[in-house]
């Protein structure tokens, strides 16, 4: 599968890594619901860390789109809640 | 459900709402090229504003590091002529500038992360507009507008989650330039005001006024004692300084120690001088 780490570009990703990275996302999900920035950054920068490590860049010129899509290294909450409220994501 | 699920739903619905307006299929592949055009433009200019930020900010640092050395100069100096004092305050304004600095220097690494990241969105936007544009002629050349409609949805969607990736990215790098823009506004106006160069080195840099007054000073000791000692040298010389001091009532080299010590009674503790004095018995 093809995993999107906002600001870096796309990864392909074995889907054997799925259970492991829908572990850590369950993980965000909470931390998210509970408002706990605390616990938010250090999930996150695992999730990044981990998907960053097993994934191999897609080529620039590909046109797919990507199954899963990640936060991008330092963002906060707020972000987040933005990025799912969905405003701005695409020009035009 | 999943952070990144949702995320990645939250593109797609943006996509598709794009894709629902569109009514010939294949006049909006055009339309589309232009927008993603006009999105490759603003993502360079965005590098370019981010770069320029990040010069002004390094100006700024050369300008205060400049300033930095300078009052290390001072304070040595200073120590150098035995005035702890000024040495001191010189240092201390010297820490002052140093946290001016680090929190440059922090301003600066962002901006250099952002120009990086903005960079690299060009580059991948760049490769997969070129890619979309070969593919919206072919489609275009060989498709009818129905059988056109699937293709030009897979390559829509693909760009359109660049697209989206990329404005975002614009977005931070714009929110950031703008913050810095703010303080770096903010600290060339102080230090066109003079402040900074206040908070430096005082009205007048008055650090360098004591110093080149101890300077000038010192060089005029150095120099009464060369005379002096060509004066007590000289045989000719001799008697007319003897019969001006005899009128004075006093031998030459006690003038010589009052003219010294009428200097340090003006120049707080002034270093010995350098060269021996004639009848000092050194």
């Amino acid at each position: 599968m093809i995993v999107r780490i906002l600001g870096e570009g796309q990864l392909h990703v074995d889907d054997s890594a799925a259970h492991e990275l829908n572990e850590l996302d369950v993980k965000l999900e909470a931390a998210v619901e509970r408002n706990d920035e605390s616990s938010f950054r250090p999930v996150l920068d695992e999730l990044l860390a981990r998907v960053r490590a097993i994934g191999r860049p897609v080529e620039p010129a590909a046109l797919e789109p990507s199954e899963l899509i990640l936060p991008g290294e330092g963002a906060t909450m707020e972000d987040v809640r933005k990025l799912l409220a969905g405003d701005g994501l695409i020009p035009g | 459900m999943s952070v990144m699920k949702r995320v990645s739903m939250m593109f797609r619905a943006k996509t598709n709402k794009v894709l629902d307006r569109m009514e010939d299929p294949r006049e909006t592949l055009d339309y589309s090229y232009q927008t993603q055009l006009e999105l490759l433009q603003k993502v360079r200019r965005g590098v370019a504003d981010v770069a320029t930020s990040r010069k002004r900010v390094e100006l700024q640092m050369n300008q205060l590091q400049q300033s930095s050395d300078k009052l290390d100069r001072q304070a040595r100096d200073a120590l150098s002529v035995g005035r702890e004092d000024l040495a001191r305050d010189a240092l201390t304004r010297k820490a002052g500038l140093q946290s001016q600095l680090n929190e440059l220097n922090t301003q600066y690494t962002t901006l250099q992360g952002e120009e990086e990241r903005l960079t690299g969105a060009s580059q991948r936007l760049q490769a997969k507009v070129e890619s979309f544009r070969t593919k919206k002629e072919t489609i275009k050349a060989t498709y009818t507008a129905a059988e056109a409609q699937t293709r030009i949805n897979e390559a829509f969607t693909g760009i359109s989650e660049e697209m989206g990736d990329v404005g975002l990215a614009i977005q931070r790098a714009e929110d950031k330039t703008e913050q810095m823009r703010a303080r770096a506004g903010a600290l060339d106006e102080l230090m066109a005001s003079g402040a900074i160069d206040d908070m430096i080195s005082g009205p007048r840099d008055d650090i360098q006024l004591e110093l080149d007054r101890m300077g000038a000073s010192h060089d005029v000791d150095a120099e009464l004692a060369r005379l002096k000692g060509e004066l007590g040298q000289g045989s000719a010389p001799r008697q007319i300084e003897a019969s001006a001091a005899s009128a004075d009532g006093a031998a030459p080299g006690t003038a010589a120690r009052e003219v010294r010590a009428e200097e340090d009674g003006q120049a707080a503790p002034a270093p010995p001088p350098a060269q021996p004095q004639a009848g000092d018995g050194t």
